[in-house]
């Protein structure tokens, strides 16, 4: 094992599933044998805030949150907060992000505007950004709850060990508790992969808008 | 459940500090254990009641929860409490004086500060109680450690026969880590024995003891000297030696690896020694510490004075590696190294919103209707968030339980302007548990003219939903008695006609009774009787959608506050008389709407209709 640590950064807002994604991976991590540690920073009971969680894994980590521009990998599960997160990346880090535009009150009220495209405000930057829509992915598979799958797909080949391992980790769960559930998380899992693969490859129907 | 309760010793699991605390505590051999709710310290007691063979408890504030571990120590029984950082300001009077009597079986208080104050009124360093109660303070710095040192404190506490402060923060409570787990010890109970020298504090008794407290802070630092707790790791960069405590010392590691640092995880009394051997070494000396320089100060008064600390490093919130590499190269003249690549984009902001249905969201709705007739003097849960928008109907926060006092005090305190102000007080049920029913006493001996709203969700909502006395469950989620409010503030003395019960959601109801009883001199009580939409109370009732035609465009609903309100299409429009209106045609997410109608009672030209529920969105 190097010494190298992998740090991903893991947002959306509350209620989205950032924390169970974020769990997820770190248990990965654990189960290959690597040192690691997640921290969250979740608001408060109620819904809609800002949440991240930072997950770090390597041979031993240290502090537990990641040092802003050193994240390798930014999931971010609403396009918006993507953006708001990106200067954690390091330079070439990537930043796979869910293109679902969630409108906060603060926003609908008019007091705020919210960006006409954060994709391209990232990219502008020089963010290396890979976008899709996990929600339409999930609908066609026939649950909104399967975006969580499809985004640790979307990583699953940009990690330190093989995406099976992580898929694995995933479909165990649901093996335990809900066996029905396993099919359509392997698809979905897959159709993230896929995704992923086609934005790095630069030629998604997507490309054109975005 | 947290993966540790059936996990077999050895294993090797990832867990948040709270659930390592939990662990250690457990095989710790403890018997008696009590908290109240608070972030981030609340996991702890949860996952420490499903344990096996150990008794639990939701206490109704944490000088309660303190005081039931220490009858657990005072019979023989390792006791252990846990809270957040405020709640050690609450359990302060019998803290200051259990530090005095001693223990029997070992006493462990967790006390966990919010540093970077995620979810709390003030940042404040428990650290502090160390030295004002002259008691022992372990630092964890992640889950592993908290885990140990949980366990080793009430060795700890029995041989030295003191309370022992566990110091946490948010970043080890919160943070999952790699943790190894072992085996429970046998729990042993020695049983209460009377000893009135030793257990009744009157002065001649407690002054008796005094000696042998200051006696223990002497043998306490000998031993913090010895500490494996306590290491001193070489480094190849002598230019600088860390002395560093908690998560701050993770932040060093990681920050600077080839200095020399001496790690304190035993961190009060500081031993010193240790320190002269660590200066020995290097150049300079820089305590690193979360978040006042308490060390540092003990250092310098030592006489070590040339040590460096806060005139380095700031004295708020976290000290992670962003802020101590430059303020370290800074100070050895290094150049800074760029933070980031790519700039900070800052789209908007995203403040925490109430839950769609949220019965609170009723009682700030009528609150800011009558607006500037009112004072209004809030306290410390989810309906803090009546503060913002689009209500703006809160006045104050301070502390939990403040509310009503601090009422008492304004209308005490009128001006020309004020005078015919109606002075209201808004508090959770929780709440009102916890540190409230005082304050409702005050007003009703000093005939304070002061309606006070009590909230009653049935759960303590902000802190993600605990059990209390009045939700009828205990902390497993067992069926406990019930607090009655109505018969409650009957007793402290509210007139019965002045008390009133109300369903939240009727907002018709709501606005008519809160203003009848603030036209009315006298105490008085409005209880909302609503559960909180995450309770499991809570019945979720048909979705309702708004109908594009018939809606007006005049914002009456978003006024309610409820997030699956939101603005479809925005218009300017210019009246005859030439004032222009803002006009804010709405839409409702069915799939977050729980059909609570509070928005249809706010609907003028009754646009809002009940609708088929479709897809759940993310
Ligand atoms: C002394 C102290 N202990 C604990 C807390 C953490 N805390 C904040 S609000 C709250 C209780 C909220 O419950 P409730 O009053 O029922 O209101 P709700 O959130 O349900 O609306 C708690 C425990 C605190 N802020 N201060
Ligand atoms: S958690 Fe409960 S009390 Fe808090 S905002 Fe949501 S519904 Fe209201
Ligand atoms: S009925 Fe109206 S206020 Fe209640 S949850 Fe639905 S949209 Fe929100």
């Amino acid at each position: 094992m190097t010494d190298i640590i992998t740090n991903i950064l893991v947002c959306g807002t509350g209620g989205q599933g950032v924390m169970t994604a974020a769990e997820i991976l770190a248990q990965a991590a654990i189960t290959k044998g690597f040192d690691c540690k997640k921290s969250e920073v979740a608001g408060m009971a109620q819904r809609g805030g800002v949440v991240t969680s930072h997950v770090r894994f390597g041979k031993r980590v240290w502090s537990p949150v990641i040092t802003p521009g050193t994240a390798d990998i930014l999931v971010a599960f609403e396009v918006a907060e993507g953006s708001r997160w990106a200067d954690m990346l390091r330079p070439g880090g990537i930043a796979m992000v869910n293109t679902i535009r969630l409108v906060p009150p603060v926003v609908s009220m008019g007091l705020f505007k919210y960006p006409d495209d954060p994709v391209a405000q990232m990219r502008a930057a020089g963010v290396t950004v890979y976008d899709f829509d996990a929600g339409a992915i999930a609908r066609d598979l026939g649950d909104l709850k399967l975006v969580n799958t499809i985004m640790l797909g979307a990583i699953a080949d940009f990690l330190p060990f093989p995406a099976s391992e992580l898929e694995e980790q995933i479909v165990g769960r649901f093996r335990e508790r809900k066996p029905a559930m396993v099919e359509v998380n392997k698809r979905a899992f897959d159709a993230g992969r896929e995704a992923a693969r086609q934005r790095a490859a630069g030629n998604s129907p997507m490309a054109a808008n975005s | 459940m947290s993966a540790a309760v059936k996990a077999m010793p050895q294993s090797r699991l990832l867990l948040s500090g709270n659930d390592a605390i939990a662990r250690g505590v457990w095989e710790a051999g403890v018997k008696v254990a009590a908290a109240y709710p608070g972030t981030p310290s609340t996991e702890i007691l949860e996952s420490l009641s499903q344990y096996p063979d150990l008794y639990a408890e939701w206490s109704v504030n944490e000088k309660v929860a303190l005081e039931v571990a220490i009858g657990g120590s005072m019979s023989g029984a390792r006791s252990f409490c846990a809270m957040k950082h405020v709640g050690l300001n609450v359990a302060s009077d019998a803290f200051m004086t259990v530090t005095v009597a001693g223990v029997v079986g070992g006493l462990v208080i967790a006390v966990a500060d919010d540093v970077g104050m995620s979810s709390s009124q003030n940042e404040q360093d428990s650290r502090f109680w160390g030295r004002f109660a002259h008691v022992p303070i372990l630092e964890p710095a992640d889950s592993q450690e908290a885990y140990e040192m949980a366990k080793y404190a009430f060795e700890l506490s029995e041989a030295y026969n003191t309370p022992v402060l566990l110091r946490l923060t948010t970043r080890v409570c919160h943070v999952k880590a790699v943790v190894q787990v072992g085996e429970r010890n046998p729990i042993q109970i020695s049983g209460f024995k009377s000893d009135a020298r030793r257990w009744v504090m009157t002065p001649a008794n407690a002054k008796g003891r005094l000696p042998e407290q200051i006696a223990r802070e002497g043998k306490l630092q000998e031993l913090a000297e010895a500490s494996p707790l306590n290491v001193l790791e070489p480094g190849s960069d002598r230019r600088i030696g860390f002395v560093t405590s908690g998560p701050a010392y993770m932040h060093v590691r990681e920050s600077f690896p080839d200095a020399p640092v001496l790690k304190l995880g035993f961190s009060y009394p500081v031993p010193m020694a240790l320190i002269e051997k660590l200066a020995a070494q290097v150049d300079h000396l820089v305590v690193v510490e979360e978040t006042e320089p308490l060390m540092e100060h003990d250092i310098k008064a030592a006489g070590l004075l040339t040590i460096h600390g806060k005139d380095l490093l700031p004295r708020l919130g976290e000290l992670t590696p962003n802020i101590l590499i430059p303020a370290i190269k800074t100070f050895l003249g290094e150049p800074i190294p760029p933070a980031t690549t790519y700039p900070k984009f800052e789209p908007f902001p995203r403040p925490p919103t109430m839950c769609a249905a949220c019965p609170h969201m009723g009682v700030y709705y009528s609150l800011a209707r009558m607006r500037k007739k009112v004072q209004i003097s809030g306290d410390i849960g989810c309906y803090t968030l009546g503060a913002g928008h689009p209500w703006n109907a809160l006045d104050t926060t301070i502390s939990m339980g403040a509310s009503m006092g601090i009422a008492l005090g304004m209308d005490k305190a009128r001006s020309e302007e004020t005078k015919d102000k109606a002075v209201v007080a808004v508090i959770g049920d929780s709440t009102f548990l916890h540190m409230g029913m005082q304050g409702m006493l005050d007003i009703v001996y000093n005939r304070g003219n002061v309606t006070t709203l009590i909230l009653d969700n049935r759960t303590t909502g902000m802190t993600g939903g605990q059990n209390h006395a009045g939700t009828g469950k205990g902390l497993k989620g067992d069926d406990a008695p019930r607090v009655d409010f109505v018969k409650l503030v009957e007793a402290l003395g509210v007139a019965p006609e002045r008390i009133r019960k109300i369903d939240p959601y009727m907002l018709p109801v709501v606005f008519k009774t809160i203003k009848q009883e603030i036209e009315t001199p006298g105490p008085s009580v409005i209880i909302t009787d609503r559960p909180c939409v995450l309770s499991e109370f809570y019945e979720k009732i048909k979705p309702y959608r708004v109908v594009d035609e018939d809606c007006t465009g005049c914002g009456n609903c978003i006024n309610v506050g409820c997030p699956a309100i939101t603005v479809r299409k925005s218009e300017s429009k210019t009246r005859a008389d030439g004032k222009v209106n803002e006009l804010k045609f709405t839409t409702i997410d069915t799939a977050m709407c729980t059909g609570c109608h509070m928005c249809v009672e706010s609907c003028g030209p009754k646009a809002i209709v009940p609708a088929q529920p479709v897809a759940v969105a993310e």
